[in-house]
């Protein structure tokens, strides 16, 4: 697709925030919506979006999930009419391009959407009627890095940012066709988009070998001391790395950094100073709008001081 | 063997206590590699360190491999042993390669610490935060195969899932 094709497209898509974003993730809801008004981005919220199925329903059984996902797609392509939905949480993104992925090959999936579709009294989505994209490609292909910079007004100059993606926003390779493809796409093994914004933001990236580690969500529940311990590690390596902030695109990874920092301070004794902001945050910040507008007194880990010692806040 | 090669003669200094080979392995690995880790902390030449973390990295798949019941392969991938361990533990379980990149970024950070041509050596400043962060990469790798070990043996009872999907 032309560069300045998938500019265009991207200026108004279908905004699926998903049940995060409505609670722990709140402020990188704000922020989201904050930055893309102030970048001239439009969000058109899906209406009566459902939950993307996440671990719960998948685990049970993943074509249910599948179908799921597919409602809020089917509310995009055959309601809203729209071409782009894009998903700021890296579960619901990942959940989205698996239906995809799966309606595209899968007879038995398209079987079972069909079936609970025509209970559920809607048109069953069907695979190519829209993009799944996350905020990151949103605000890289429709707005871009260069312009991004000219609207940069309070550089975040000075402040040093290792990059956590998570472990969603890449895996498995095969649902994300569209990344791997040379200049101007994602990497699976490295991805760098966020890095990138950040960096035409100002910020220095530094150089952070966890980046797509696993943070023991899916243990949270089931195994705390474990993912106390993994998170542990990933703010050590930040902070090893000479990180003043850890960037976030996903809330369930912001939400596990922030919960298991303070956890790990109380049950193991082990206190890490890095501080969480999602990059939306950061972004909005860099923008000229103030930390509570884009939500920063919502974090659990309070950034403010990371930010007013750089002198950017 | 195994447990992290039953911690290489552990228990043979202070502060390196036998790691406890019960019934849970996936507590006894990540303890194994802590203090193996410790270990390491004692040698003082980075390149000899790199050289012992990618071997705590190395035992820690071939446990992962041993506790799935498979020979631990003997191959190596791109010239290492770990690179090929790790292609072995993920086979038939995609979810096994979110620890892909940490084997990678392990690599990657002992050829900073033991360049091929010596000349290319990282001064002393770089050397040392090299090696912590290879150390933090290795522990990673160990908390997140023993997370899948001690998960894989809770999921008979917790998952209420499971026999459900068992007739699929």
């Amino acid at each position: 697709m032309d560069t300045d094709d998938r500019k265009q497209r991207y200026r108004k898509v279908a905004y699926y925030p998903g049940c995060a974003l409505e609670g722990t993730g709140h402020a990188y809801n704000r922020s989201t919506k904050a930055v893309g008004k102030a970048l001239g981005l439009e969000l058109d919220e899906v209406p009566n979006w459902n939950c993307c199925g996440a671990m719960e329903v998948k685990n049970v059984d993943p074509k249910v999930q599948t179908y799921l996902s597919s409602r809020v797609m089917s509310i995009a392509a055959n309601e809203m009419h729209a071409g782009v939905v894009m998903a700021p949480c890296n579960g619901c993104y990942h959940n989205l391009k698996k239906a995809e992925y799966d309606l595209a090959h899968d007879a038995a999936s398209r079987e079972t959407v069909g079936a609970i579709a025509a209970k559920a009294g809607h048109a069953p989505y069907e695979a190519g009627q829209v993009e799944t994209i996350h905020a990151l490609d949103w605000i890289m292909h429709g707005v871009g890095e260069d312009e991004l910079r000219k609207r940069v007004s309070n550089s975040l100059r000075g402040l040093k940012i290792a990059n956590y993606y998570g472990c969603m926003y890449t895996r498995p390779r095969h649902i994300f066709p569209e990344k791997d493809q040379g200049p101007g796409s994602d990497s699976t093994s490295k991805p760098h988009f966020m890095d990138d914004l950040l960096e035409a933001a100002g910020a220095v990236n530094v150089d952070f070998p966890l980046k797509t580690a696993c943070c023991g969500g899916a243990h949270t529940l089931s195994d705390s001391d474990l993912s106390t311990k993994l998170v542990l590690n990933i703010l050590r390596a930040a902070e090893a790395a000479g990180a003043d902030v850890i960037a976030t695109e996903c809330p369930t990874c912001h939400s596990g950094l922030e919960m298991h920092q303070v956890r790990a301070e109380k049950v193991l004794g082990e206190k890490t100073t890095v501080k969480m902001l999602y990059f939306t945050q950061l972004l909005g910040i860099a923008l000229g709008l103030s930390p509570r507008q884009v939500g920063v007194h919502e974090n659990v880990s309070d950034g403010r001081e990371a930010l007013k010692a750089r002198g950017i806040a | 063997m195994s447990i992290v090669a039953l911690a290489r003669d552990a228990g043979d200094g202070p502060g390196a206590p036998m790691p406890r080979t019960g019934d849970d392995p996936g507590t006894a690995l990540v303890d194994a590699v802590e203090v193996r880790l410790t270990k390491v902390d004692a040698l003082a030449d980075p390149r000899d360190a790199a050289c012992a973390m990618l071997a705590v990295a190395d035992d820690v798949l071939v446990d992962w491999a041993a506790f799935r019941g498979d020979a631990p392969t003997q191959a190596t991938r791109e010239g290492f042993r770990l690179l090929a361990l790790h292609r072995q533990g993920a086979q038939d379980l995609p979810s096994f390669n979110a620890c892909r990149e940490t084997c990678r970024e392990i690599v990657y950070h002992f050829n900073l610490l033991r360049p091929a041509d010596p000349g290319d050596a990282l001064p002393a400043e770089d050397a040392a935060r090299t090696r912590v962060m290879m150390g933090l990469l290795v522990r990673h790798l160990a908390l997140f195969v023993g997370g899948k070990m001690r998960s894989a043996r809770v999921g008979e009872f917790c998952c209420a899932s499971r026999p459900i999907r068992q007739d699929d």
